[in-house]
């Protein structure tokens, strides 16, 4: 580790935790509805869209109302992506002229995006038309995070109403995230992106003759205004098949720093938004610490990992760490927090290779996907992951001061449990069913780019991706198989919205529960201790669930790397 | 001996549980022998069923014993390790089924002891103007019976004629003998109760098979338990984790077979072994002692001669916010005491205090005897020998509201002021105005003014004051830092009321409470979230028992009360709400500390079993082996011995419940997590590392 590395990761740390106050005010107000400085601007544009679709801006829904709206919403846009994609040989803005994308691929880049993962099974520069990239790819980078928003927003109303059945409106949360929160955000990303080189243009591919003689067919397009969506929204999914180690994505270590800003800024935001909200911003403080405890810890893992580099090179005199699949420009100390940064929040872009860190550094960001992307997490879903944790916390915690255990005023009862344990269910589920399932099959034996436990790491890395929704992939596997497609696609619908739900009936639970007053018997939420302990919950729930796995994957490839044999 | 002397189970400045009137060892003899029997019984997996995790262990043992047959049927060399795995995986039911059978057992020998009183008694129906013999069992609620004394009554009742000396120690094990009479609160008569003196006339009001008596065998005996809001949700998390840990286990066996493969050495798991990871993984410590936990705490409450109508009172009373306490008998003594005397000028307190003693010497009220003590203990002046002087005593009447003395030619008085004043001016005696300011005084702060006259000279005055039961302070302040917030009830006017909610440490009082008041109050409470627990007696407190989230009525109040109410204290003991909120608590808090302790354990098993699956797949695991556990089967039967012994290490615990101290939350939260969480992450390591060295040197694995 150098001085310089740690400097820069603590730079972006004090710039995220800076960066979370302003940005969670902005998002209270915005979801309260009250007046910021953008609505003289927006807000003829926000009434206008409800006229113009109907919607009745005041009209409150129960949470089932409001569930079943967004699924209506996300099954709607699912479908009219994979048209899209069906049909994008007939739309214009195709200079190349590419072919439509194969119904497999199809189904699981339209469940992909829909759900926030933007696993890529494909190369988008030699698949998808600028047309495809702009209305059914980037649109989703905007919708899917919108909608973890809201169902962030109504998972933290929860909490913060009491005796009402109502959680808002789930079309007015949408438009909102979306209008004030990242259309401006991601037009202003978009514009610092273009300063440091991150082209934005509709032109044919470049062919040049390089200095070798040969002809290099040059990817163009409308790339930062993607970029910053894609980073904002923690989507991830790339313009280009390098995605953010591509010297067009990702050019400076500057345009670096801001988008692994740009991940976490909205999540880390949402936690000053949901104490705001439930009127105890130190609520909301606990929650924003426990997460950069876990996300530090995650750095302090893999950038030593990283630097330490693989012995067996070592001892064939390869000098330094581990720069196997790494952007020079950014170098191990921006790789390795990237790494991390990506996989603690649902995005999945990444600066460089998964598939080449070493054992131990590879092992983090699956660990980070498995905890259930609570570190900062994806946007909404980080958050409302992270709550899903504090009331198991407080549950089994909580009873030991001798009460019913409340968290903010609620108590916290069968129901909540019963909702709260399904989400931890289905995480385990799909992630450790599909990966069991999937090993055994002939046609996913024949995608792995590596044998012994780092081809187990790679299609565990695939269904923890792709359940997680973070889309960032241990690339060795070949994904863009018919088996593959369609597992993985279920597997994000799965993660997704099994997760979502459970928590919305979980907080339409809470709104209708009255508040009980704090009182000394009140376990606090809001302390060092709390914050150890959501902590202790978050890490053993996962490692309990994942370590079996784990060990037959990263762990023992680890040891076995440190014997000399590594894996072909 | 001073004056102040409070009951027994009073003075103790703490409401930490102790032991109640009706405890026994926890490990009494004749209950381990039929808990022995009982956890056999509960094999029966139709029983099984209802504990979900526990199910998944017997079914664990069956699957391990087919095993076991098959092993040695085939000759196979790991059927000894097999059957040693079954063994002890059947040892994790038992033990599991023995922790709640002994939880059982506590109340099913109580109810035996119950029911000897429940023997054949005929009753003396009276019917018109004759009474006719009938059986005890064919009583009807309606009925009229006469019962004398000697005889035992025959069902629970009102009297409605005559007074009673009644010894209640069948249900409440108190055997000293109480008045019952007819008309007011103390008209109420439990069946199996015996009548020592006098008669009475009592109206039934049960049915048989609803009595009192059957309520309480029922209750005791858990007949009709159900599990409990708090139970339930538990019940669903640690079934939860079970269904993850059966698919952490189940998934890793595909993972297994691939590495095996790849690798091109070793052999998958065995199913014996997966078994016991996954049995090892789950919950059991915790999903074998729930149900004893719970029943424990219901025992726990009758150990202190609370009878609680459902588990889910107990549970209800560990999440009350505010208590309500009625100020007499709760709060203070609920008899007035001589605190002072106040002499007018020109009179000594010496001399004051010397008459109001004299004219106290005959006075049997508690009231007169505090005067003696006070005049003992302030000024040292000794109760007399009155005998030798012609003394002539008079006491107190109705009529003239005066008691005193006539001794020596002095003619001593004590009494109401106005009383007084009258007698001292009969006696051609003048009265200062500054007896007027020192009376009024008095009374503006709550406390009785007991004038004193020699003849026809007014002395001066005894201050009488209610006196608050010594302790209540610090109990007051101990519930306040817990977060329970205590409100007096009075019928005293508001001043009164004030100054003892000041000097008791109260949070709040209600003043000149109608029984419509209190229900207002605790409907306000409730309106705003918080639970409350009330004690009652009277009729009037049937209402406000019925909405109190815990009702603890007395066993001394009327039937309408103990019928409204959720809990019936036997001892009759208001204070004792205190102890009942603090045993809720007490539950919860044991649940809270084994789920931790359970789920903290797993860290270590990982660290013995795992290691141990893949030894001979990938050797380089071997690091993982951090305890230098010395065989793989050695390790993995180390853990499942382990997971065996720790529930029958903790049944003690789950039975008597985890130490309770009252404190804040916080810091009770930090006492726990480093007691149960950092402890249960540590304590397997010796634990199965221990196991492990007796298995080598007994050459078991």
């Amino acid at each position: 580790m150098t001085a310089n590395g740690v400097f820069q990761i603590l730079l972006f740390t004090a710039v995220v935790l800076a960066l979370a106050k302003p940005m969670g005010a902005f998002m209270a107000k915005v979801f309260a509805g009250e007046r910021t400085w953008l609505h003289r601007v927006l807000r003829p544009v926000e009434t206008a869209i409800y006229k113009l679709c109907g919607i009745d801006e005041a009209a409150e829904q129960h949470w089932t109302r409001y569930a079943g709206s967004l699924l209506m919403f996300s099954a709607v846009s699912l479908l009219f992506t994979y048209l899209i994609l069906r049909l994008q040989q007939w739309f214009p803005l195709n200079p190349q002229g590419l072919g439509n994308v194969a119904a497999d691929l199809g189904w699981n880049t339209a469940a992909s995006f829909t759900t926030n993962t933007n696993w890529q099974a494909y190369t988008p520069e030699t698949t998808m038309s600028y047309l495809t990239q702009m209305t059914a790819l980037a649109t989703h980078n905007f919708f899917s995070a919108a909608v973890g928003m809201a169902a962030a927003i109504a998972v933290v109303r929860g909490f913060a109403r009491h005796s009402t059945k109502t959680l808002g409106n789930f079309w007015v949360d949408f438009t909102r995230s979306t209008l004030y929160v990242l259309l401006p955000l991601s037009i202003l990303a978009a514009l610092l992106l273009c300063s440091q080189g991150v082209i934005q243009n509709l032109d044919p591919y470049t062919k040049v003759t390089t200095l070798e003689g040969t002809v290099q067919t040059i990817p163009q397009g409308p790339v930062a205004s993607q970029e910053a969506i894609k980073l904002l929204g923690t989507n991830g999914g790339g313009f280009f098949n390098a995605n953010s180690a591509h010297p067009y994505e990702n050019p400076t270590p500057l345009a670096n720093f801001l988008q692994m800003v740009l991940i976490f800024l909205i999540p880390a935001g949402l936690t000053y938004t949901f104490g705001k909200t439930v009127r105890d911003t130190r609520q909301g403080w606990a929650i924003l610490a426990a997460m950069t405890i876990l996300f530090l810890a995650g750095v302090c893992v893999v950038y030593p990992a990283e630097q330490a580099g693989n012995p067996v090179l070592t001892r064939l005199g390869v000098a330094g760490g581990n720069m196997e699949g790494k952007e020079v420009r950014f170098g191990i100390a921006n790789s390795a927090l990237f790494t991390v940064v990506t996989t603690d929040a649902s995005c999945g872009a990444v600066n460089n290779a998964h598939d080449s860190l070493t054992p131990l550094g590879g092992l983090v960001p699956m660990v980070n996907i498995e905890l259930g992307e609570v570190v900062f997490g994806g946007v909404g879903s980080g958050l409302y992951g992270m709550l899903l944790f504090a009331i198991l916390a407080v549950f089994i915690a909580g009873l030991m001061v001798g009460r019913t255990p409340e968290y903010l005023g609620k108590k916290i009862e069968q129901k909540e449990v019963k909702m709260v344990m399904l989400a931890v269910l289905v995480l385990a589920v799909c992630i450790l069913g599909f990966s069991a399932v999937g090993i055994g099959q002939a046609t996913v034996a024949g995608s792995l780019g590596n044998h012994g436990p780092h081809g187990l790491s790679e299609v565990l890395y695939a269904y923890t991706s792709g359940v997680g929704n973070n889309g960032s992939a241990f690339a060795g596997l070949s994904a863009n198989t018919m088996y593959l497609n369609t597992t993985l696609g279920f597997a994000m619908l799965f993660g997704r919205f099994l997760m979502l739900i459970p928590l919305l009936a979980a907080a339409g639970s809470l709104a209708q529960k009255k508040l009980v007053p704090v009182s000394a018997g009140t376990f606090p939420t809001h302390g060092p201790m709390f914050v150890v302990l959501l902590v202790g919950v978050v890490v053993i729930v996962g490692a309990l669930t994942f370590f079996p796995a784990l060990s037959l994957g990263p762990i023992v490839e680890h040891f076995l790397m440190h014997q000399g044999r590594l894996w072909s | 001996m001073p004056v102040l002397t409070v009951s027994p189970s009073d003075d103790v400045a703490s409401i930490v549980p102790r032991k109640g009137s009706r405890s026994r060892p926890i490990f009494d003899p004749p209950i381990v022998k039929r808990a022995v029997t009982d956890a056999l019984v509960k094999l029966n997996p139709r029983t099984m069923m209802k504990n979900p995790v526990m199910f998944v262990v017997e079914a664990g043992a069956v699957m391990t014993t087919i095993l076991t047959v098959r092993d040695l049927a085939s000759g196979a060399g790991v059927a000894g390790f097999t059957f040693q795995i079954s063994l002890w995986l059947w040892f994790t039911v038992l033990f599991a089924n023995f922790a709640e059978a002994m939880a059982e057992g506590r109340g099913k020998a109580q109810a035996d002891t119950l029911r000897k009183t429940k023997t054949e008694t005929s009753a003396r129906r009276v019917n018109g103007g004759r009474t006719e013999m009938v059986a005890a069992a064919l009583l009807r609620s309606g009925d009229t019976v006469m019962v004398q004394a000697g005889e035992t009554i025959p069902g629970d009742g009102d009297v409605i004629e005559g007074i009673a000396s009644v010894d209640e120690s069948a249900i409440t094990g108190e055997s000293a003998p109480v008045i019952r009479e007819s008309g007011g609160d103390r008209s109420a008569v439990t069946g199996g109760t015996k009548v020592l003196s006098d008669w009475i006339k009592v109206r039934i009001t049960s049915n048989p098979g609803e009595t009192f008596l059957d309520r309480m065998i029922a209750l005791v005996e858990g007949a009709q338990r159900q599990k409990t809001p708090n139970e339930i949700a538990l019940n669903i998390v640690i079934a939860g984790l079970t269904l993850v840990f059966l698919l952490a286990v189940v998934t890793l066996q595909p993972l297994a077979i691939y590495s095996v493969a790849s690798s091109g050495t070793g052999t998958a798991p065995t199913v014996t072994v997966l078994i016991s990871l996954l049995v090892c993984l789950i919950p059991t410590t915790i999903g074998g002692l729930l149900s004893a936990i719970g029943i424990a705490g219901m025992d726990r409450v009758m150990q202190h001669n609370v009878l609680a109508m459902s588990g889910k009172a107990v549970e209800a009373a560990g999440d009350v916010n505010t208590l309500l306490l009625d100020k007499t008998g709760t709060i203070t003594l609920g008899d007035r005491q001589a605190v002072e005397f106040l002499p007018l000028e020109g009179v000594s307190e010496q001399d004051l205090a010397d008459a109001a003693q004299l004219s106290s010497l005959a006075d049997e009220t508690p009231e007169g005897r505090s005067i003696v003590v006070l005049a003992k203990q302030k000024y040292n002046i000794r109760g007399r020998e009155v005998a030798e002087h012609e003394a002539h005593f008079i006491p107190f009447t109705a009529q003239t509201r005066m008691s005193g003395v006539d001794l020596d030619g002095r003619c001593i008085r004590k009494g109401a002021t106005d009383s007084v004043t009258e007698f001292v001016r009969e006696h051609g005696g003048q009265v200062p105005a500054q007896l007027t300011e020192i009376t009024d005084r008095i009374s503006r702060f709550g406390g009785t003014p007991l004038v004193v006259a020699d003849r026809d000279r007014a002395l001066g005055v005894v201050h009488l004051k209610d006196v608050v039961k010594g302790g209540m302070r610090e109990r007051f302040q101990q519930l306040r830092d817990m977060g329970i917030r205590t409100i007096m009830i009075t019928g005293d006017n508001p001043l009164t009321a004030a100054s003892i909610a000041a000097e008791a440490g109260v949070d709040d009082f209600l003043a000149q409470a109608t029984p419509k008041d209190k229900m207002d109050l605790i409907k306000k409470e409730q309106a705003g979230g918080r639970l409350v627990a009330m004690t009652g007696d009277g009729t009037n407190d049937a209402p406000a028992l019925a909405q109190a989230d815990v009702g603890l009525a007395m066993n001394t109040g009327t039937m309408a009360a103990k019928e409204a109410g959720n809990m019936v204290d036997l001892d009759s003991n208001p204070t004792k709400l205190i102890e009942v909120v603090a045993i809720g608590k007490q539950l919860l808090m044991t649940r809270g500390a084994l789920t931790t302790f359970s789920i903290a354990n797993d860290i270590a098993k990982y660290f013995a079993i795992l290691p141990a699956m893949f030894m001979a797949t990938y050797p380089a695991l071997a690091k993982l082996n951090i305890m230098g556990l010395h065989s793989a089967q050695s390790a993995v039967l180390a853990s499942v011995i382990f997971n065996a012994l720790i529930i029958i290490v903790l049944i003690p615990l789950a039975l008597r419940g985890v130490k309770y101290r009252p404190m804040s939350a916080a810091a009770l939260l930090r006492r726990n997590l480093l007691v149960y969480g950092v402890g249960g992450v540590i304590a397997p390591f010796p634990g199965i590392w221990l196991i492990d060295h007796l298995l080598g040197l007994l050459h078991l694995a």
